[in-house]
């Protein structure tokens, strides 16, 4: 359970993820996807209840916790000022890998994510769809065991969703990275994911595979089902100061 | 601590800084036009008053004003990264958040030392004569001094606010008095209690007299008491920035 002064953003989650499973984390706006992935992720410390990443806790072992996964934000959290390449030898040095391997290691996952060419130019040239593509190169770089994955389509064209989702379903294939990634659009959570759970008021109310899902509300498609599940209200998400500010932020990027 | 972290999180600022060219052509034109308007200026008037001449005065002021508004601009760049978001990069990274508030504070103190020296050349340039080489080293550990702990400072409230809103209230009512009641523009001898009082609590004072008597000579307050106010002054804002920082909630 985490809350925040009166209000209560996530009370009753409780999960297992398997490890190296893809599992996707579904609910509308506010449901609290985002607080429950700050507290897997070492951001949040849970107001009660306990949190485990492969064996550990990040509230006491954070340091040791963050060396396990790698993270791609909701909104971008790349240095723009920087080149592709300065910003994943900036997370290679904030992960501490070793010289030798680093820029090997860059290379492959430039070249993988077909960002190679583009390495020495600045991220603020980037399209949207560059940016996330490095973003989820960066985050691994330090060869995470888990990578999360915030709604990392939001905004993309089809094609580069596409892209994107053929990229980390191979990683998941073959090196074995456990997923865990939040999406609002079910058709991706359907093809990638082996398990969902929907998450709603901050309480998970569906766990299983797309198909249990489905077969539970007898109902046609995810989409479909998670509506069954969740309702069709639309959900309020108060506008914060960040939140404000991020559109400012845009209004200047947009401008330049 | 790692050092490999401080030096990436360093070489950040300075490729940065290095990039803005618009902000480093930009940020020359206040120190310039202070020095020309007020330093020109008023030149006749203060030399009329017995004071001799005001650019030798005046160009110590200007150059730590340089340092003061990089500096606490450096620190509050901080919510600029919580808003791109890189900010969080650093802070899921296995790291403690001690070193990325180091690493930090010394890229943005380095960057407006290099404001400061540029602007000091620009003084040298305009007519300014310090009475020797040997007064650089002195004058540079004072500007490093007042470059860190502003930074730190600034690190500090940008830690605690969310967004840009509340920049303006700390350029009006903290950075902008300290700035003009630190002695930077006048003399400190002989102004009525009420300034003088406000000036001996101004952490810039005691910044502008350092660099003013290490160039001039003259000090107000005194070589060691400028450098012991300093380093106390600075370690606070130091130890009072990281444990902002430490605090910093996404």
């Amino acid at each position: 359970m985490k809350t925040f002064g009166d209000i209560t953003a996530v009370r009753d989650v409780s999960f297992a993820v398997e490890a190296g499973e893809m599992f996707a984390f579904l609910g509308p706006n506010g449901a609290g996807k985002t607080t429950t992935i700050k507290m897997l992720t070492t951001l949040l410390t849970p107001t009660s209840g306990s949190v485990e990443v492969d064996g550990q806790d990040p509230a006491t072992h954070a340091i040791s916790v963050r060396r396990k996964f790698g993270i791609v934000f909701q909104d971008p959290s790349l240095d723009q000022e920087l080149t592709a390449a300065e910003n994943m030898r900036l997370h290679a040095a904030l992960y501490a890998v070793p010289k030798t391997a680093r820029d090997d290691r860059i290379e492959r996952l430039l070249k993988l994510f077909e960002l190679w060419d583009r390495r020495d130019s600045l991220v603020k040239q980037f399209s949207g769809g560059m940016r996330r593509r490095l973003e989820i190169a960066r985050g691994l770089l330090h060869t995470p065991k888990i990578l999360f994955l915030d709604e990392p389509t939001l905004g993309l064209d089809p094609q580069t969703r596409n892209q994107l989702w053929v990229l980390v379903r191979q990683l998941n294939e073959q090196e074995g990275v456990t997923i865990f990634l939040t999406t609002h659009y079910m058709d991706e959570a359907e093809r990638v994911a082996q398990r969902i759970a929907i998450i709603d008021h901050g309480a998970i109310v569906a766990e299983g595979s797309a198909a249990a899902l489905k077969e539970r509300t007898s109902t046609g498609t995810l989409e479909e089902a998670f509506l069954a599940l969740t309702g069709t209200t639309i959900r309020e998400e108060p506008g914060s100061g960040l939140d404000q500010m991020r559109n400012m932020a845009k209004m200047w990027s947009g401008r330049r | 601590m790692t050092l490999g972290v401080v030096w990436a999180l360093w070489l950040r600022q300075m490729k940065r800084y290095a990039r803005s060219r618009a902000r480093i052509v930009g940020s020359l034109g206040q120190p310039l036009l202070f020095l020309v308007a007020l330093g020109f200026g008023f030149g006749p008037v203060f030399q009329r008053a017995g004071q001799g001449d005001y650019i030798q005065f005046l160009a110590p002021g200007v150059i730590c004003m340089t340092i003061l508004f990089t500096a606490i601009f450096n620190g509050i760049e901080l919510i600029w990264d919580r808003q791109f978001g890189f900010l969080k990069e650093t802070l899921v990274a296995p790291v403690p958040r001690l070193t990325i508030m180091v690493g930090r504070t010394l890229g943005g103190a380095t960057v407006s030392l290099i404001q400061g020296v540029v602007v000091a050349v620009i003084c040298l340039v305009a007519g300014f004569r310090p009475i020797g080489l040997g007064a650089m080293p002195e004058a540079f550990v004072f500007m490093a001094l007042v470059a860190l702990m502003f930074t730190a400072l600034g690190t500090a409230m940008a830690s605690v606010m969310e967004d840009f809103q509340g920049f303006q209230l700390v350029m009006n009512f903290l950075v902008m008095p300290t700035f003009f009641l630190s002695g930077a523009l006048f003399p400190l001898t002989n102004v009525p209690p009420l300034i003088g009082g406000i000036a001996a609590v101004d952490p810039l004072s005691y910044g502008v007299d350092g660099v003013r008597g290490a160039l001039t000579g003259v000090f107000h307050f005194g070589v060691a008491t400028d450098l012991v106010v300093l380093v106390i002054l600075t370690s606070v804002c130091l130890v009072a920035g990281s444990y902002l920082f430490s605090r910093i909630q996404l």
